[in-house]
């Protein structure tokens, strides 16, 4: 890919990124009221966009072939595991690396 | 005072994002991607799990317009943390623009109360924090580029970062929340979408069941407050 098309990617990233910070201060502007379905909106959609970035960060897995999806499925549990016992988000996520690192260097070849 | 007391509530998240960007860093760095686009990146997107699956779309060449798709799907939750700031964020002045361009999920959760103690400025404490933590990421992302060039091992699977740092929000947002049905909306939809669609389709298919999903069960998702702020 071109350096220019890479340039333009995150100025368009750049760009929608300040555009949703800045709308609702564009719009709400303390004259009108936030409509209903937008304040229930922004409590229930986080949760759900949060399950989906999971399964996208995983729809290259895959499960039909060799590995069949087992070293995401161990380093995703390690990750879980880790952190409900531990509940420090970095620690979760550097040992989830390491060991999702060390089973596809190591082990599933 | 103002500026110290904004110091001594961002060390937190001074821990969190220079690792976090560090990552960032060090991804960007072994997708051919250096310090200068990780300086550009943290600087103008400032946007933590944005950025890294910005990685993922130079990576793979991805088009424009699914970098838009891609950007609202990602960061439409900015949306509401603006609409909990209108009123907070009035009268700051010519500050707003930054402040409005900085709040990042860490930075809200630091403005949100928006409770000072007696003698600190309310609105240069805001300034300050959004500040601070922009050179926290900035600083990890930068540390990190520079890391990635002096790297000599095998980066294979450093990706599963990005994956254990959303498995990670989720985990702590179903901990916030007795009411699953949104949380398990999103994973079950996306996943039957996936199959549909196909991995490079999927998205947006998801992005508008899910919208649609939530719609229909707003009476019984609306009994139960959802989201601790």
């Amino acid at each position: 890919m071109s350096n220019l098309h890479a340039g333009m990617l995150v100025a368009v990233i750049a760009l929608v990124t300040i555009l949703l910070r800045a709308l609702p201060f564009m719009i709400f502007n303390g004259k009108r009221k936030t409509p209903a379905f937008i304040v229930y909106l922004s409590n229930v959609l986080p949760y759900a966009i949060m399950g989906m970035l999971v399964v996208y960060c995983l729809r290259k897995t895959e499960i039909m072939m060799p590995s069949y999806g087992i070293p995401e499925l161990i380093a995703c549990i390690v990750v879980v595991g880790l952190h409900l016992w531990k509940r420090n988000t970095l620690l979760s996520i550097a040992i989830g690396t390491a060991v999702y690192m060390i089973l596809i260097q190591l082990v599933f070849i | 005072m103002n500026v110290r007391y904004a110091f001594r509530r961002s060390l937190p998240v001074m821990a969190g994002y220079v690792v976090l960007g560090t990552g960032f860093g060090i991804l960007l760095e072994t997708k051919g991607y250096g310090v200068w686009w990780a300086l550009a990146m943290s600087a103008f997107i400032y946007a933590g799990s944005m950025q890294y699956v910005a990685i993922d779309l130079l990576a793979g060449g991805a088009s424009l317009i699914s970098a838009v798709a891609m950007t609202l799907m990602v960061n439409a939750r900015h949306l509401f943390y603006g609409i909990s700031m209108i009123d907070r964020y009035k009268e700051t002045g010519k500050k707003k623009l930054y402040l409005i361009f900085a709040l990042t999920d860490e930075t809200y959760s630091l403005v949100c109360s928006g409770d000072v103690p007696e003698g600190v400025d309310q609105k240069k404490y805001f300034f300050w924090v959004s500040l601070f933590n922009q050179c926290y990421w900035v600083a990890g992302s930068l540390l990190g580029a520079l890391l990635g060039s002096f790297l000599n091992f095998n980066t294979a699977g450093i990706d599963f970062s990005m994956t254990a740092l959303f498995l990670v929000v989720f985990i702590e947002q179903w901990k916030s929340t007795t009411n699953h049905l949104s949380a398990l909306a999103g994973v079950g939809i996306s996943i039957i979408c996936l199959f549909i669609f196909g991995a490079d389709q999927f998205l947006i298919p998801s992005m508008i069941l899910i919208t649609g999903f939530l719609a229909l069960f707003r009476r019984k998702l609306e009994t139960q407050k959802m989201i601790k702020l």
